[in-house]
């Protein structure tokens, strides 16, 4: 049994859920994206409260560009499609082409968090808008920041499951680290969706 | 790894068994003792508090003093002694009830239990480095941004490390419920306290992130220069009641299910009847939960968001009161009839009715916004919660300890030595609490650290004093039983109750791999119907095989450890940002260590599994 495990080739159809350790990875997972579903409800009401108690410091109407955000989101939203490629190859037992597509994710991950860097030097240098410059900016720079640090944690976590893996290829103990790695994916994604909406959009408009 | 364990094992390595342990029966025991140590030390504070409050104008201890023990007390009671204390009922009892050989998560489940051992001791460390927290559990800003000294830095991490260990635990038991039942365990077989629990799990869920939030904005605030609760910078301090709240409800419910769960198990056994409308019992559950979830502001009655919203929150949280009613019924229900025996968990059982009955009965009165103005922040309010945490979730703990004793270390607590503990506990929590909804109705605020004198409260306090003595006293008879029970280690049967439920038809304390042979449930109450149409032993449902265990690990011990040490790099900052980075460094490692490495467990052989005999099943 054991070492079955760790063989590759020859998976069932669905690798991710084949064992009970696999299903229960699953299934945890989601779980875990509902707490962290109202983690971040609770930061996005958070900003609601404050994001125009501005006091001295800029307002979002002088800050946001959104072209800026706008590149980042389509960056974000197509690593979301190249992690759905790279399961797509996982459950067809393509090893070689599961670890292009993650690839490419995290390059497409590690351009937006630069850009995202980029985005609050920018905000800190040219507007003076630093974390204590309002309740706003610390509003501000807590949501997103927490989303900043999800993607960056979550691309230490794909490039350390395809370090780990590079030599091995997939096995039914692997493949449901690479499934729910790329669960967390497309949870931070959607999230975005809801910073790009709530924080820019409305930012700009309302 | 030996199958058979090792009787002789010495001080070393049992420490080492515990410290790597990944067996959801030895996490009980951990969360046990750790549970039990807090619950000591919360006791204390709280006897130091009686003590000052015995007489008026008392000089007992300083304000300052006054105000860290009473912030220290709840925050003890909550979050390090009664839900450790509910998780060690939960590990030991949980799987073995639905029939699994262990959690879903084993290791997240050490980890969980070494994430809230360092988070409290972090918490408690503030005892020695200036000043504990002094501004209530609940720590409303702005007060605790302009707390000083870093007592309130303590409050927000040592919960923050400890609440990442009770969501861990809360997803286990989530997946553990519905993916490890036995087969033929059907959700509607499962007995009523692995329902209240996975049920409160959920709220776990769902509810601790509101805290992990409102925790950080404080850190942020207070060590980061944020401007969260900040007025002057335009932050608003209404954002951490509701965060606060959000979470601090649900939290009420998380502690009281679990009671109601274990209270569901030992009336039927010991009124020798099945559960009174138990899909009833199921439904008013998930009831309470989901009601739970929509009543947080009924806290903030007297902050003024207007009377509509009171209103609304008045009404959803009165209307709790029907399930809890039919809960409270189908109790009564299950003893009509019934062949009662009036063991000690029994009659915890039957204090618990009108104890828990009065607690709502206030908790209804102080749902009525209007009246609210007048009860807020009064001894009325310390006298409710009082009612329902230790008249609910307290004797609901020690019924349930006492209940499952047998089960966890294979020993019998002394019946006459237990009915003392409670009758001295029981008395005790009387004297001490209902003359506090006088004193509140008198006008005496909670949280004060004197009281005038003649102002006609100094009677009710004395009373209320003497009274904690007495439950004191009671506490200190239970640890004597459990100290001279376990020097004398009489074994008993895996039945000595004569109880229903699955996990009894193990030996006790069980083997650590629980069922030998998956075991096979044929309706509610499983060992009851194989004790009426069967030979009184639960079928297995799968051939003699091999068994797969878990690994133990050292890596929860470590990666906690990481963040406790971190822990005093972020409060202290400077030059003291080495230790954060040390400890972040650990924490990664560990978390990058459990990633890489292959961790397939071990399978105990059949051969072996032959050899022990003594079939477990039977």
């Amino acid at each position: 049994m054991a070492d079955d495990m760790l063989k590759s080739g020859n998976l069932p159809e669905n690798p991710e859920r084949a064992t009970l350790e696999g299903r229960n990875k699953f299934l945890g997972f989601w779980f875990f994206l509902g707490g962290e579903t109202v983690l971040f409800a609770s930061l996005f009401g958070t900003y609601l409260a404050l994001r125009n108690s501005t006091v001295d410091g800029p307002s979002s109407q002088e800050l946001f560009g959104l072209g800026l955000v706008f590149l980042m989101t389509v960056i974000l939203l197509t690593s979301s499609l190249t992690s759905v490629y790279a399961m797509y190859h996982m459950k067809n037992n393509d090893f070689k082409k599961m670890q292009l597509w993650l690839g490419i994710t995290v390059v497409l991950g590690l351009a937006f968090l630069g850009l995202e860097i980029y985005e609050f030097v920018h905000y800190v240098h040219d507007y003076e808008f630093g974390y204590t410059t309002s309740a706003f900016s610390t509003a501000f720079y807590t949501l997103v920041g927490f989303h900043g640090a999800h993607v960056a944690f979550g691309l230490a976590w794909i490039i350390s499951l395809m370090v780990r893996n590079a030599k091995r290829g997939l096995n039914l103990y692997n493949a449901p680290k690479f499934y729910v790695a790329s669960l967390y994916w497309h949870f931070i994604d959607v999230v975005w969706v809801f910073i790009f909406t709530v924080v820019y959009l409305m930012g700009v408009v309302l | 790894m030996s199958t058979t364990a090792n009787q002789k094992a010495g001080f070393g390595s049992t420490l080492w068994e515990y410290l790597t342990t990944v067996d959801h029966k030895k996490i009980a025991i951990l969360y046990l003792i750790g549970g039990l140590f807090f619950f000591l030390l919360g006791g204390l504070q709280a006897m130091l508090i009686r003590i000052q409050l015995i007489s008026p104008d008392n000089e007992f201890i300083s304000a300052q003093f006054y105000n860290e023990l009473m912030t220290m007390h709840g925050t003890t009671m909550i979050f390090l002694a009664a839900m450790p204390l509910l998780f060690a009922l939960m590990n030991a009892v949980l799987p073995l009830q639905i029939g699994a050989r262990d959690v879903a998560f084993p290791f997240v489940n050490a980890l969980g239990f070494w994430l809230f051992f360092f988070g409290g001791i972090f918490l408690n460390v503030s005892w020695f480095a200036g000043g504990a927290p002094d501004v209530g559990w609940t720590a409303y800003a702005p007060l605790s941004i302009f707390s000083e000294g870093h007592g309130v830095d303590y409050y927000a991490i040592g919960l923050q490390i400890s609440g990442f260990g009770t969501l861990m635990a809360g997803i286990n038991f989530i997946v553990t419920v519905i993916n490890m039942r036995a087969p033929g365990m059907s959700f509607m077989r499962m007995p009523l306290f692995t329902w209240t629990s996975f049920i409160a799990s959920v709220l776990i869920l769902f509810a601790f992130p509101a805290l992990t939030v409102g925790l950080f904005l404080l850190t942020f605030d207070r060590l980061f220069g944020g401007n969260f609760f900040d007025p002057e910078m335009g932050g608003n301090v209404i954002i951490w009641e509701h965060l606060f709240w959000i979470f601090g409800h649900p939290e009420v419910y998380i502690l009281i299910l679990p009671a109601f769960g274990v209270f569901s198990e030992i009336i039927p056994t010991f009124s020798k009847k099945r559960l009174f409308g138990y899909s009833s019992m199921v439904f008013a559950t998930v009831l309470i939960a989901f009601l739970g979830f929509m009543v947080w502001a009924h806290h903030m009655f007297t902050v003024g968001l207007g009377p509509i919203a009171n209103s609304i929150f008045a009404v959803a949280t009165m209307a709790i009161a029907v399930p809890t009613g039919i809960k409270i019924f189908n109790w009564l229900f299950t003893m009509w009839g019934g062949n009662i025996r009036l063991t000690s968990p029994m009659v915890f059982a039957l204090a618990f009715i009108p104890t828990f009955t009065i607690g709502g009965i206030t908790g209804v009165m102080l749902a009525s916004a209007a009246a609210d103005f007048q009860y807020h922040d009064s001894y009325f309010v310390v006298a409710h919660f009082h009612y329902v945490i230790v008249g609910g979730v307290v004797l609901g703990i020690f019924a349930g300890l006492i209940y499952w004793w047998p089960k966890m270390f294979g020993t019998m607590l002394n019946e006459k030595l237990n009915h003392w503990f409670f009758w001295l506990f029981f008395i005790g929590f009387n004297l001490t609490f209902f003359v506090q909804h006088f004193l509140g109705l008198m006008g005496m605020p909670r949280r004060y650290w004197k009281f005038l004198p003649d102002q006609g409260l100094d009677l009710f306090n004395l009373i209320s004093t003497i009274g904690a003595f007495f439950m004191a006293a009671g506490t200190i008879v239970f640890l004597y039983n459990v100290i001279v029970t376990q020097l004398k280690g009489e074994k008993v049967s895996g039945d000595p109750w004569d109880a229903r439920t699955l996990e009894w038809g193990i030996p006790s304390p069980p083997p650590f791999y629980n069922f030998k042979q998956e075991p096979l449930v044929r309706g509610l109450d499983p060992l009851w119907v194989e004790k009426r149409q069967g030979n009184g032993k639960i079928q297995p449902a799968e051939p003699l095989g091999d068994i797969h265990m878990p690994n133990n690990s050292f890596a929860p011990f470590m990666l906690s450890l990481g963040l406790f040490i971190a822990a005093f790099g972020v409060v202290y900052q400077g030059s003291m940002w080495v230790l954060a980075a040390i400890g972040f460094a650990i924490t990664a490692g560990s978390m990058l260590y459990r990633s890489m490495k292959d961790d397939l467990g071990y399978h105990i052989h059949k051969e072996d599994l032959e050899k022990e005999g003594d079939g477990s099943n039977g």
